[in-house]
């Protein structure tokens, strides 16, 4: 399966062992990641609160690149680039004055034809035989706390892929891989998002109580899917046992990595060394 | 809050009542206050108003109220309260519309607010000139205008020991485009920054 691929701008930075481990991971699943070319940013998470058109252009000139490429299917894996594209697609193909605005300040003509999939979609709808075949160290005993966040699964008028309450894609994928997913409270709580730079104040609360439903579920480590709920609940586990008196050590990974090391792929490849909590505890346990 | 005059405030921001309706889409008249919305709100605590409110003052015309409020800001847009509401109120799109509204408006925030606007600019002005967001500018700018010069300095080393810091911009080739975008915007609605 060939995918138009939007790497988003963390991608480069903050969320760069997310960008290896889906390329090792897409790579032994044959699935072909087609990077949309000269791609832009999408807006978040900004432009929304700015102005509407805006926050429809942004990613619609990603939309319209990735339309000409002929492929049907865009995926991404942050999660706020996902809805970005997502909304602006459903937008544009839902309302024909908005299209033809948007088209008018992009400049590119996008008429609507692609699937907008999240790459948990997209990787958990992959033949499930093929997933099978490929988990060669199954991470056995190994228990995880499936974190979905908000823009994932929500609103469910532009997400509609998973239960927005009670999401259960990356669980799965996570048994497939071997490991016990549990059930706990917290899988859909908000980290806070770009309130960690504006208002960390705020946000240490949010991340405070996502950390306290992972101990209390008795998890070994959390698993993400978007480099915003990755810089909050890794890095930022610093700033909440600095400003709330807490202590936690919990490792946080994107389950890309964890379906990765279940594959057997080495942890060069997939980036595991550049987390800000310790994670060597997890990987002795499992690598 | 003082009391106000319920048909006054009504009839006087009558085209408000309908603009935040037909901007954000949503169908706020439908909303009876069961407060599902406010329940679930992970940021509730922050606000000055509650978003069961929010929706409330909508209807009754409060637009001075609500465009200086820091709830329109604070919102995380975590869509909680549009997957929960019993009447498809999508409240988050309603906040969004609000906030662009008062943004239009030139109705500056203040406090916590302020802080979410001026991360805001500061993120799009570096997607207006690189085409993507950049994030060490998007710091040193958030930094420089929030007055909160060592906000995340901490992070820096640790980011570069781990090469998650990229030092220099990557731009689009098509930057050019993403300017046109921009200032097409501004034509159309005269209201980015």
């Amino acid at each position: 399966m060939r995918y138009a691929y939007f790497p988003g701008c963390s991608s480069h930075g903050t969320g760069k062992e997310y960008e290896s481990s889906t390329q090792a991971v897409a790579k032994k699943l044959g699935m072909e990641l087609v990077e949309i070319p000269d791609w832009s940013c999408c807006g978040a998470t900004a432009a929304h609160g700015k102005s509407h058109l805006l926050n429809v252009a942004l990613p619609a000139r990603n939309l319209a690149i990735a339309e000409d490429m002929g492929l049907d299917t865009l995926t991404t894996g942050c999660a706020a680039c996902y809805q970005q594209l997502a909304n602006a697609n459903k937008e544009m193909t839902e309302n024909k004055e908005i299209k033809e605005k948007i088209n008018k300040i992009t400049g590119k003509e996008y008429k609507g034809t692609l699937k907008v999939k999240s790459l948990v979609e997209a990787i958990g709808t992959v033949d499930q035989e093929l997933l099978k075949s490929n988990i060669v160290k199954p991470l056995s005993g190994l228990r995880v706390a499936a974190y979905y966040g908000c823009l994932l699964v929500r609103p469910p008028q532009i997400t509609g892929f998973d239960d927005p309450e009670n999401p259960m894609f990356m669980d799965n994928m996570m048994k497939l891989a071997g490991a016990e997913a549990l059930d706990w409270a917290h899988k859909t709580e908000c980290c806070g998002a770009s309130l960690g730079v504006s208002n960390l104040g705020i946000a240490v609360k949010l991340i405070n109580k996502i950390l306290k439903g992972v101990i209390a579920s008795g998890a070994d480590c959390v698993v993400v899917a978007c480099p915003f709920c990755h810089l909050n609940l890794d890095w930022h586990q610093k700033s909440v046992n600095k400003q709330l008196g807490t202590s936690y050590e919990m490792p946080v990974f994107y389950f890309t990595e964890l379906l990765g090391l279940a594959m057997g792929i080495n942890q060069d490849e997939l980036g595991l060394k550049t987390h800000f909590t310790d994670t060597q505890k997890i990987l002795s346990k499992v690598g | 809050m003082e009391s106000i005059n319920l048909n006054q405030s009504i009839s006087k921001n009558a085209d408000f009542i309908q603009r935040i309706g037909e901007e954000s889409g949503q169908p706020v008249q439908k909303c009876y206050q069961c407060g599902k919305c406010t329940a679930g709100c992970p940021v509730a605590f922050a606000m000055d108003y509650t978003p069961n409110q929010v929706i409330r003052m909508v209807q009754l015309g409060m637009k001075d109220e609500l465009l200086k409020s820091n709830t329109i800001w604070i919102c995380a847009s975590c869509s909680t309260c549009s997957t929960r509401c019993p009447c498809n109120v999508e409240v988050a799109h309603v906040m969004e519309s609000l906030r662009i509204m008062a943004g239009r408006s030139g109705t500056a925030p203040a406090g916590k607010a302020k802080y979410v606007e001026i991360m805001y600019n500061a993120l799009l002005s570096t997607v207006e000139k690189y085409g993507r967001t950049y994030e060490v500018g998007l710091v040193l700018q958030n930094n420089l205008r929030s007055g909160k010069l060592f906000n995340g300095a901490d992070m820096g080393m640790p980011m570069l020991q781990k090469g998650k810091l990229k030092l220099s911009p990557s731009k689009v080739k098509g930057a050019a485009e993403i300017a046109r975008i921009f200032s097409e915007v501004r034509k159309m609605e005269g209201g980015v920054k």
